[in-house]
């Protein structure tokens, strides 16, 4: 009995519409709108430079060590720092406890995040160091690795690291066969396509960039420009959530 | 840092200045692709690729199992690759570095998104029993691109796989749906180059991973390095990779026909 009733409200769940025929998404938004955004810098005491993101349901801290002398010694590189960005899901971040410590997943979005951010970091100014970023992630609701890596950025930013931009990440997707912006859990789900984009605004220069599921080519131009005008608007969030650290307005 | 990846790296850059390749080739040419089927009797499925020195065997191996929760009718996809200590001196021994991670989740990518395998066809007792497919990577000698020979490998080895028999249900052909083809580009300054070969490689400033279906639709892509891509540049390397994966889609099924 009790498996028929799952089985049913899964099948629902699959053939819900995730986009109404006002072109409304599940939680009223339109198709080029992002979930609400809040920003925060300097919140906490140990790390040289932190943040904290809001980014729908998501919620993420990121924190900053360093430049400090990278250890052990062989991963050091003579000619200029490097950046070790640590992606981490805390366990009661999702509906299923997810088992805590890295996964693989984890550990490939640590990859390009850390690939993402030694792009804007001038780590010719670092021989030999690491700068370490840890990003916590305490509630999960899809774009965790964007809110992750927009936070990031800010925390480097907090902790006087030289940087030639901020970086700022927003995906874009495809649900019911349209091109979104920024999908949240059930879009993400249930939708047909998922494209991470990461950005150095002032340049526009693409530093990271994935994509997985079903686009056309047109789609994903669309899907690409989409993402980054996300992307621009929520530089603008960064640098007042960097001015208000400093006492600005 | 080793001096000679950093001699390697004036001489790639001033022959790329010139328009030259260091081993001659066109900037949107592939190295010689080979592929040799059914090397492995345990095997259901294997594929022998070889891509330029790069060489890379992928193993199919099936296995009964319990469909996850949320997909009861579906087979289940397992991909893995092993960077083994013998295909470079750069590898190491022990569990799977971040690179290695990233390489099987790509190739993963490409498949699963790409609908290779018809997984609801691998389904025996809904809810119950399907089939587990194992498709493990295994880089034999390293000398560039394990993205697109990992890519080569595992559709050939799946297109040429076979479902073993279970419980008195006869054995078939692993139902295949789609041919996704992999096409990976390095950005050395401003040259956008095809199927970097391994100097190639450590010289790139960013890598670039495109897959396509025989449709042309876009099915999975992975930025890599810790360079940048220009949004022209974005649209420049679809273009090419969307005209190069049909060619190379056509070397495939010529290589794996039975």
């Amino acid at each position: 009995m009790m498996d028929e009733v799952i089985k049913d409200f899964d099948r629902e769940k699959k053939e819900m519409k995730l986009i109404d025929e006002n072109g409304k998404r599940i939680d009223g938004r339109s198709a080029e709108e992002l979930r609400p955004v809040k920003m925060k810098v300097g919140v906490l005491n140990r790390a040289d430079g932190s943040a904290y993101i809001e980014w729908g349901k998501n919620k993420v801290v990121a924190a900053v060590y360093g430049p400090r002398e990278a250890q052990p010694r062989h991963i050091q590189n003579p000619l200029k720092g490097i950046v070790q960005a640590r992606y981490n899901m805390v366990s009661f971040s999702v509906t299923d406890r997810k088992r805590p410590g890295p996964d693989r997943r984890s550990i490939e979005i640590s990859k390009i995040i850390s690939e993402a951010l030694e792009a804007a970091v001038i780590t010719e100014s670092f021989p030999r160091t690491t700068i370490d970023v840890s990003m916590e992630v305490l509630q999960a609701d899809a774009g965790t690795r964007c809110a992750g890596l927009t936070a990031a950025s800010l925390a480097l930013a907090d902790a006087g690291v030289p940087m030639k931009d901020l970086v700022v990440a927003c995906a874009a997707g495809k649900v019911d066969g349209q091109v979104v912006l920024d999908l949240l859990k059930e879009e993400d789900n249930y939708g047909q396509a998922d494209l991470p984009v990461a950005i150095m605004p002032k340049s526009e220069e693409v530093v990271l960039l994935q994509m997985d599921g079903h686009l056309t080519q047109e789609e994903f131009d669309r899907a690409l420009s989409m993402a980054i005008e996300g992307c621009k608007k929520l530089y603008e969030m960064q640098k007042e959530a960097l001015k208000m650290s400093v006492g600005g307005e | 840092m080793d001096i000679m990846s950093l001699v390697n790296k004036d001489f790639i850059k001033a022959r790329l200045k010139e328009g030259k390749r260091i081993d001659g080739r066109g900037f949107d040419d592939v190295r010689d692709l080979e592929i040799t089927t059914g090397l492995i009797g345990t095997a259901e499925g294997s594929a022998l690729v070889r891509l330029g020195n790069t060489r890379i065997l992928v193993g199919v191996k099936l296995a009964v199992d319990k469909p996850f929760p949320d997909t009861p009718d579906e087979g289940i996809l397992i991909t893995n690759a092993e960077l083994r200590p013998a295909a470079s001196p750069t590898f190491e021994q022990g569990p799977p570095n971040p690179e290695a991670i990233e390489f099987a989740r790509v190739v993963d990518r490409g498949i699963r998104e790409g609908q290779t395998i018809d997984l609801k066809k691998l389904c025996i007792a809904e809810g119950e029993k399907v089939w587990v497919v194992f498709l493990d990577i295994h880089v034999l000698d390293y000398d560039g691109n394990l993205f697109d020979a990992g890519n080569y490998g595992a559709v050939s080895a799946l297109l040429t796989a076979k479902v073993p028999e279970h419980e008195g249900r006869e054995s078939f052909d692993m139902p295949v749906l789609h041919t996704p083809v992999s096409c990976t580009f390095a950005k050395i300054d401003s040259s956008l180059l095809l199927d970097p070969g391994l100097e190639e490689e450590g010289v790139a400033d960013a890598r670039l991973t495109i897959v396509f279906d025989e449709e042309k639709n876009l099915r999975a892509m992975q930025k890599g390095l810790d360079g940048s891509f220009k949004r022209d540049e974005i649209k420049e390397l679809m273009d090419r990779a969307s005209r190069k994966s049909e060619e190379i889609r056509k070397i495939i099924d010529q290589k794996v026909k039975l």
